[in-house]
């Protein structure tokens, strides 16, 4: 079995976000590996280490060219190799679907892992997409995953509370805090990484047309009070909290 | 016409519904706002969405009983197809959000994903919607012959009755078996309103202390102010609280009236999750605390001494 996992590299979560000319510009900012698709990467690692039939572990990821940075990690995390569809275009996630169902099928892909929201579109919908284009089923927002030949057992969450579930591969994953705790990459396969194959593939091939467009971007500045009550006196600042949330705020009665 | 997917608990209509009316209605997109029900047993849910909506499509069958993500997809496609809809509007649920974009590939349509508003533009939909963890506000949009759109919840204010109610109709669906097999449930029951619903939330952070405390000073404040309980994750990753409460990215958004931070430092990662509130309180003992900078009202003190007082002044 070759496993896809996807890997989109997002703005540390302390960084400062810019706009400059009504979009959102990343230039400066610290990026990281999306922390929900790392979920992706460790699971991949772990299926095969926990003796599961898996062949090569491929990272793809569509971006510009500093997403060689987050790929390299991800190669050092340990999957076998990378692909990267370069371009500095920006695509909707449903959009990019078409690139990952089509690697996922040249590949040979059986298990797709992607992160469940990602933390720059705020999007919940790259796994889904790709899951229907190949025709697969998805399971989404998982913490537990198994697997036992070709059948994909686990627990993720839904509306009301979590589910196990039991499906067949192939299938699509989308991972979250609690499925695992990624690895940190060590020394040597830092170095190791560094011979790994990192393919590069040209955008122009997937036949790609952004279907959404960004009109304009801003920073969300909501005024907020900032009023500050002091709290040495316990029952007079709780008395004040109170007299502010009934007359001023009007939140309780 | 404008096609909406109903949703719908024990038998009930949910808020959400009624908010994706109101986004139909403020969407600027003409035709008729049809409601489709999903389900089994839904003739009660049928009625309520008669009084909301032009007219009612009912599935009302057996494969229905329990969502599926791609029987879902399916059947709202199909009847998005054969009605000819312009526009389908879902629920930015866990589930809205699992299934629509299966819908747009099938109808080979645009996704806006989780709009806060909506306007048309020309041929074109507009919405906003909140990126890189809630810290930007994007404005998107797409045209086409028909575009999927899921709505955030509590962004919309919930739509009252139109004046006529709206006729009702039974649909014909061929609906593919579901691949997977859910072989257990476990559903995250609380006495108190749901977070999504409620319009205070009181949410205790690390900052708390202990399982025990977060009992005493979180619930019982909630509990006198008929309040939903929130946690961080900081909170569940601890085992205190279950993950039913988590606020957050990886948690529930939220945007109630009144959001009562107790012990909450305010990752950037909570905040995607709350920063929409109203009005933001915090208590805590750290000043710098970056939850403060976000507040409407902060009290810099000692939970154990402040809380309690809040406890006993809230029972009058």
């Amino acid at each position: 079995m070759n496993i896809l996992t996807l890997v989109r590299q997002v703005p540390d979560a302390e960084a400062r976000v810019k706009i400059n000319a009504q979009q959102v510009d990343l230039e400066g900012a610290t990026l990281v590996i999306d922390g929900m698709d790392e979920y992706g990467v460790e699971e991949a690692l772990r299926l095969r280490e926990s003796g599961a039939a898996v062949e090569q572990i491929i990272a793809l990821a569509i971006g510009p060219k500093r997403n060689e940075d987050a790929l390299r990690t991800a190669l050092a995390m340990g999957v076998d190799r990378a692909i990267h569809v370069e371009t500095e275009d920006r695509f909707d996630a449903v959009t990019l679907s078409r690139v990952v169902a089509q690697i996922a099928q040249t590949e040979n892909v059986s298990l797709i892992l992607v992160g469940g929201q990602e933390a720059d579109w705020d999007s919940q919908a790259l796994g889904a997409a790709s899951a229907e284009r190949l025709g697969w089923p998805q399971l989404t927002w998982t913490n537990e995953l198994n697997i036992d030949g070709e059948t994909l057992t686990g627990r993720h969450d839904v509306d009301d509370g979590n589910e196990t579930f039991r499906a067949t591969l192939p299938a699509v994953v989308t991972t979250q805090q609690g499925l695992n705790e990624p690895r940190y990459p060590t020394l040597p396969n830092i170095m190791k990484a560094k011979k790994k194959e990192l393919r590069k593939d040209d955008p122009a091939t997937y036949g790609l047309q952004a279907r959404v467009r960004t009109v304009n971007a801003e920073i969300q500045t909501r005024a907020r009070l900032n009023r500050m009550i002091d709290g040495k006196d316990p029952q007079a600042a709780a008395q004040q909290l109170l007299e502010l949330l009934r007359s001023e705020a009007k939140v309780i009665a | 016409m404008i096609l909406i997917v109903a949703e719908h608990t024990a038998g009930k209509l949910a808020k959400s519904t009624l908010e994706m009316v109101t986004a139909a209605r403020d969407s600027g997109r003409e035709g008729p706002i049809t409601l489709l029900v999903l389900g089994q047993s839904v003739a009660g849910v049928a009625t309520e969405a008669a009084s909301v909506a032009d007219q009612v499509l009912v599935a009302d069958l057996p494969q229905l009983a329990t969502y599926n993500a791609e029987v879902w997809a399916a059947a709202t496609a199909q009847i998005a197809q054969e009605g000819e809809a312009h526009t389908v509007i879902i629920g930015g649920s866990r589930s809205g959000r699992e299934y629509a974009p299966r819908v747009a590939v099938k109808l080979d349509a645009p996704y806006l994903e989780d709009a806060t508003r909506l306007s048309s533009n020309g041929a074109a939909l507009q919405a906003q919607r909140y990126t890189y963890l809630a810290r930007v506000t994007e404005t998107v949009e797409a045209e086409g012959p028909v575009i999927v759109v899921t709505v955030k919840p509590g962004s919309f204010a919930p739509a009252g009755a139109a004046g006529v109610a709206g006729d009702q109709y039974d649909v014909e669906l061929t609906l593919p078996a579901p691949r997977v097999e859910v072989t257990g449930k476990s559903v995250e029951k609380s006495s108190r309103v749901a977070l999504t619903e409620a319009d205070v939330i009181v949410t205790g952070g690390r900052g708390v202390g202990s399982p025990e405390n977060f009992s005493r000073f979180v619930e019982g404040l909630a509990d006198n102010l008929g309040a939903g309980v929130g946690a961080t994750r900081a909170v569940v990753d601890a085992g205190w609280r279950p993950y039913a409460e988590q606020v957050g990215q990886t948690g529930k958004t939220v945007q109630p009236k009144a959001y009562i931070a107790l012990g909450v430092s305010g990752a950037v990662q909570h905040l995607s999750g709350m920063g929409k509130s109203k009005n933001i309180i915090a208590i805590n003992k750290d000043a710098e605390a970056p939850i403060f900078k976000v507040a409407d009202y902060g009290i810099v003190g000692d939970l154990n001494e402040i809380v309690p007082a809040l406890i006993e002044a809230s029972k009058r």
